[in-house]
């Protein structure tokens, strides 16, 4: 039998038609949960709202239904709950910005000792809510290898506070604390931490990163991590049009961009070790991508491109050299 | 059964009979030895169907326990002093979700200066924060505390925070009358939440809430305090019918109801008050004592009753807000300022940092309440020369240093010349 | 009220020896409180522990400032501080050494209290020799006893072997009697004296 590889599958379109019953997406089934249902007050072209979908239903459809949801201060929580409404379709919970991790570990040590252990516990939150704020808690978590799935939906900022620089934000960026201003415009080169590369240190048993333009892959890494117990982190990129300066239009394109450049590696690791990296066919220049967004305007002033767009671009280089992202 | 045993060792046997479901464990003095103890009746099997978390800071253990009771589970914690700092932000939430969670504070002083020493200084920082708080008077009273705590918390749906004066009682040995497991199980019975994450019937908890409804969001946060008056004082009652003695309710009157000065404090310190106080009545002064229990919900009206007789309250603060003086003496003067003729109010503040509270100081102190009066707070065993000292050298130069390195290079100073001068004696 | 005051050296089991105490009080349908002098536990920091023991219930909780008998567990304390501040003038003080009082320069200190009333007791010697440990407080117990008749020996014993099940509180129990028979000892010559 030939085998086929469809580039297009993450669509709704061309993958399920020409896939097999079997690897239907889980949207595509009229069995999805709908867990968070539509009406929510997320902005156009929200990209975190979108791996939201795609993760919880994916988690819900692995757990049988039988899950909680944890999630941190942020966007996902306030634009889902505005008193006294809300559009989750399962019990889910908000506590506090910098404790989600932590707040599912209990309800998973509830879950184990009220004899319902069964019922699975995910746990999510911004990049600032899981890289920066909520680091202690997810370190914590990670280590005592709890019965969480932690998902985080970075968006490279802290967008609902009014788009401040995270650990995430990527260098270069304009954000309104790293202002396109003087000598250094932007977010300051050689700083942040990828935080998936910190959870593989900790060993636990699933890792991977993921994004909103292929979300066949991001369910599937969202089943495969329910199959495990202990701790998980899938981290997902999720283009905020407000918050890069990008038409809402664009959210998939560039989160399909920021994988073919290489700037966001997309890999699987279990206790420790990467098992798994989705290769790029022909990488794309970063200048493809930054030029979609205002936050990286000033480096493409009066058509002049600015220095930094190369060391951007060794950015993505070292990326592909690292996880080995060519496809040979 | 009656036993010779140390105060958290005891607290952690009781808390054990309520069945605690998730411990959460993260070490300070002076708490260690509760969860330590509950670690080890975990590990023993004496305590089944309970997880112990070691969790990797008091903000966690307080959000573990969030989660967990929150998911349907009698949850328990400890801490103390910079802890229950770091965990605050949880603090407010746990109450303004409304999560019964039990949770000790080994009463411990606050930093900077760093001190791992006995005052009210946490409880104090948290008052606010929307939990009950209950101080222990003895061992006995804080073990048998957390029972009445989880019954109370889970009854309300509010945070029970249990007041247990650090190393002077967690680290005492005493006689503790650990009660039976059926007793505890008759008094309290299975945790029923009234809010739980479950797949089979799915709510949302922790939404936003806007100014069109947060006022009344809290409102109902004031009222459910204010319920529970009657519930603390019921339930100590129903206590002391079962087990036979008097621990928790509002407040205790010791000699009070003729007094002429009454003193009103909180925790250990009232048992030398006791003792202060028979020796005064013995020498015919007419002095008395109420020890408030319950200092959150803040029993206005019992407290009003107890002390409308009274000429001269004598408020013990075991903390100090330095821009306004003792935390429980506003509170006080707060609850009586409206009584048709309301008692002069005398504030001392009083064991700090785990200053010995002694007979000898309250002797004088009560004294000059009745016969010298002062306004303000009056420091108790303050040593005014050092202080004098200190201000003096400040007063010469700008760049004075630190103030706590200096007083304890005074006092170094002067313990070494009074040691010299009593080595050169001796010779 | 009986008020006990021990100090000694971190790692000397002080707070241990005032627990022990309250305990064989306990035992013995009393009122008993311990408590220690509450600091950051370091090994060889000086420590102080206290016991209170009495009929009725005991709801003082300052330290002991004016102790009626005082366990001194280590004797080079007595350069360090000033451990007999307090003692009561017709206390009692016991001290762990292998040495006479005159040696350790305390023949003033012995004076100010009656006659008899100071014993020194090679407890770290005993303990050596029967736990094989330098933990001098359960030797110091029983020597207690034999000076002073707040608790009994078999109190004590009893209490030793609640705190040290099994081989090890058989051990303790072997100095404290070796140390009880030694100070009964000098108590009963020095009465016998008294009586010639």
């Amino acid at each position: 039998m030939q085998k086929l590889k469809f580039y297009q599958k993450g669509t709704l379109t061309v993958g399920n038609r020409l896939v097999d019953e079997a690897s239907h997406n889980v949207q595509a089934s009229q069995e999805r949960s709908n867990s968070l249902t539509c009406g929510h007050r997320a902005c156009q072209g929200c990209g975190e709202a979108l791996g939201a979908r795609y993760a919880i239903d994916a988690a819900m459809r692995a757990a049988g239904k039988q899950l909680i949801a944890v999630n941190a201060t942020g966007c996902l929580e306030v634009f889902t709950t505005p008193y006294p409404e809300t559009s989750w379709q399962m019990p889910w919970m908000h506590s506090l910005f910098g404790n989600a991790a932590a707040v599912a570990t209990g309800a998973a040590a509830a879950m184990r000792v009220t004899g319902k252990s069964t019922t699975r516990v995910v746990a999510q939150g911004g990049d600032g809510g899981t890289t920066d704020i909520g680091f202690g808690c997810l370190s914590g978590m990670f280590e005592r290898n709890d019965d969480v799935l932690y998902i985080c939906y970075d968006n490279e900022g802290y967008m609902n506070t009014g788009v401040q620089r995270s650990s995430a934000t990527p260098p270069a960026a304009r954000t309104a604390t790293t202002p396109a201003i003087g000598a250094q415009p932007g977010n300051v080169f050689g700083t942040g931490k990828f935080v998936p590369k910190i959870a593989v240190a900790h060993d636990i048993p699933y890792v991977a990163t993921a994004s909103v333009a292929d979300l066949h892959d991001l369910e599937a890494k969202v089943t495969k991590a329910m199959a495990f117990h202990g701790a998980r982190y899938i981290q997902i990129n999720v283009p905020c049009p407000l918050g890069w300066g990008a038409a809402s239009h664009d959210t998939i394109r560039l989160a399909r961009l920021a994988i073919e450049t290489g700037l966001f590696p997309i890999f699987e690791a279990e206790y420790g070790r990467i098992t798994q990296v989705r290769r790029i066919r022909r990488p794309k220049p970063v200048a493809e991508y930054l030029k979609l967004q205002r936050r990286y305007a000033h480096l493409f002033r009066d058509g002049v491109e600015d220095p930094r767009v190369a060391r951007i671009q060794a950015i993505a280089d070292r990326h592909i050299d690292e996880y080995g992202l060519l496809e040979t | 059964m009656l036993e010779q045993i140390e105060g958290s060792k005891a607290m952690a046997r009781v808390i054990a009979l309520c069945r605690p479901q998730v411990i959460c464990a993260y070490p300070i003095t002076p708490q260690t030895h509760i969860v330590e103890g509950l670690g080890d009746l975990v590990r023993e099997g004496a305590l089944e169907t309970c997880e112990f978390i070691n969790v990797e800071s008091e903000f966690a253990a307080l959000s573990v326990a969030i989660g967990s009771s929150a998911a349907g589970a009698r949850s328990y914690t400890a801490t103390a002093s910079q802890g229950l700092l770091f965990m605050a932000e949880a603090v407010y939430n746990a109450a303004g979700l409304g999560l019964p969670i039990v949770m000790t504070l080994g009463n411990r002083a606050i930093g900077a200066p760093i001190n791992i020493w006995n005052d009210h200084s946490d409880a104090m920082a948290l008052r606010e924060s929307g939990w009950v708080q209950l101080f222990a008077e003895t061992n006995q009273e804080a073990a048998d505390l957390h029972v009445i705590a989880f019954r109370l918390a889970e009854e309300l749906s509010v945070p029970v925070m249990v007041c247990v004066d650090g190393f002077i009682l967690t680290h005492a040995m005493e006689r503790v009358d650990i009660p039976t497991q059926q007793d505890v199980d008759a008094y309290l019975p299975p945790y029923e939440p009234v809010q739980v994450l479950d797949p089979a019937d799915p709510i949302s908890i922790g939404a936003m809430v806007g100014p069109d409804a947060f006022t009344e969001v809290r409102y109902l946060q004031y009222y459910k305090q204010h319920t529970a008056f009657d519930l603390i004082a019921d339930l100590a009652a129903e206590f002391a019918e079962r087990f036979g003695r008097a621990s928790g309710g509002l407040l205790r009157q010791y000699r009070s109801a003729d007094a002429e000065l009454v003193v009103v404090a909180m925790g250990s310190v009232n048992g030398t008050i006791k003792d202060v106080i028979d020796e005064m009545r013995g020498e015919g002064l007419s002095v008395g004592l109420v020890t408030l229990v319950t200092f959150r919900p803040f029993p206005t009206a019992a407290l009003q009753q107890a002390l409308a007789q009274a000429r001269h309250v004598l408020v013990i603060d075991r903390s100090l807000d330095p821009g306004m003086g003792g935390p429980l003496a506003s509170n006080v003067d707060l609850a009586l300022r409206n009584l048709a003729s309301p008692p002069a109010i005398h504030s001392a503040i009083a064991g700090l940092g785990g200053r010995p509270v002694t007979k000898a100081s309250l002797h004088r102190l009560f004294r000059q309440a009745m016969t010298e009066p002062w306004e303000g707070p009056h420091f108790l065993d303050l040593n005014e020369r050092v202080v004098g000292r200190e201000l003096h050298r400040r007063g010469k130069a700008r760049r004075s240093g630190p103030a706590a390195e200096s007083i304890l290079k005074i006092l170094e100073t002067e313990r070494a010349a009074a040691f010299q001068a009593r080595s050169e004696t001796a010779k | 009220m009986i008020q006990v005051r021990i100090h000694g050296r971190g790692g000397q089991g002080v707070v241990t020896a005032a627990e022990m105490l309250s305990v064989a009080a306990f035992l013995e349908g009393r009122h008993a409180q311990a408590f220690p002098s509450f600091g950051s536990e370091r090994t060889g920091a000086p420590v102080v522990a206290f016991c209170r023991i009495d009929d009725k219930e005991i709801r003082l909780r300052e330290p002991i400032q004016k102790p009626d008998i005082l366990i001194v567990q280590d004797a080079t304390l007595f350069k360090a501080l000033d451990v007999l501040e307090g003692l009561s003038p017709d206390g009692f003080l016991l001290v762990n050494t292998a040495r006479g009082f005159s040696d350790i320069h305390l023949d003033d200190v012995v004076a100010r209290i009656p006659a008899g009333h100071a014993q020194a007791v090679p407890a770290t010697e005993l303990a050596l020799a029967h736990i094989n440990r330098p933990a001098p407080n359960t030797a110091l117990l029983g020597a207690f006893t034999a000076l002073t008749d707040v608790v009994t020996l078999a109190s004590v014993i009893a209490a030793i072997h609640r705190t040290f099940p099994g081989k090890v509180g058989e051990a303790n129990e072997r100095a404290a009697r070796a140390a009880h028979d030694l100070v009964a000892a000098h108590v009963s010559a020095a009465k016998d004296h008294a009586d010639a």
